[in-house]
């Protein structure tokens, strides 16, 4: 399957640092198609879900307004090597991916 | 004389009272996607949506909420925005911009396990304010900065 999360996760000091990039249009609806001039429906993640060795430790919730391929920063204390951070998103059509990093 | 079978009678009672068991132990501030407050167009009723009753009742937290975006922004569609609670029990994160056809940007809730913080680029229509509400402990906390866009991010390619 095609990835859709991308990780850069740092470990130092007993806090993990984890960015990650969605590859998603995030599609506001209001934009419109060059060539046909149609609207292009609006079709965005509303949902993501981050779980360290399977417990849920952040949900996140977002609109149209978030940008396209969106990039998300948060930090985890208390991590050692070997948990895993993993995500989990939603889309408004019923789409959705995943993608995990072991703490190095 | 019932319009369910016994077994079905059964089956919709389990179901309803399973309703009835989530909507007493999910908190006042539930943690799903919120439909209704994302598609409020009035900033006003935006943040009303998110359980706000009494604006007077939100504290002033700009010295405990360090809210960092640029100034200005040329690309309204990448617009960085970064955030980091000190208030003690922070619960939650409300992202506001308040000139895009729905103002409400995103929320995030957080557990004890991760950092009161969170770093994210937004979509900004026009030069507007960033209002940012933190739910901490039951009690609303809120600063704002404003930034000024050159090229809207919303319709424009």
């Amino acid at each position: 399957m095609e990835k859709t999360v991308r990780f850069r996760a740092r470990l130092s000091d007993g806090i993990a640092n984890i960015k990650l990039m969605i590859f998603h249009e995030m599609e506001t609806g209001y934009r419109k198609d060059k060539n046909s001039g149609e609207i292009i429906p609006q079709h965005f993640i509303h949902t993501v879900h981050v779980d360290k060795n399977n417990e849920r430790v952040l949900e996140v919730h977002w609109s149209r307004s978030v940008s396209k391929n969106p990039y998300l920063n948060f930090m985890v204390p208390g991590a050692q090597t070997g948990d895993t951070i993993t995500v989990t998103w939603f889309d408004n059509k019923g789409f959705s991916g995943d993608g995990s990093v072991e703490l190095k | 004389m019932s319009l369910l079978q016994s077994t079905e009678r059964r089956e919709f009672l389990r179901s309803a009272f399973a309703i009835v068991g989530t909507l007493i132990v999910t908190p006042s501030h539930s943690s799903d996607w919120d439909q209704i407050a994302y598609n409020k167009t009035r900033i006003v009723d935006s943040i009303k949506s998110v359980g706000i009753d009494d604006f007077s009742n939100i504290i002033d937290g700009s010295d405990l909420i360090e809210l960092n975006t640029p100034e200005i922004a040329e690309n309204g569609a990448i617009v960085p925005i970064t955030i980091q609670s000190q208030i003690p029990q922070t619960e939650r994160i409300f992202v506001f911009s308040e000139k895009n056809p729905q103002p409400l940007v995103s929320d995030y809730v957080f557990s004890t396990k991760v950092t009161p913080y969170v770093a994210s680029r937004i979509k900004m229509a026009e030069t507007s304010y960033v209002h940012v509400l933190v739910l901490a402990d039951g009690k609303f906390y809120r600063t704002a900065k404003e930034v000024k866009v050159t090229i809207g991010g919303c319709g424009e390619e």
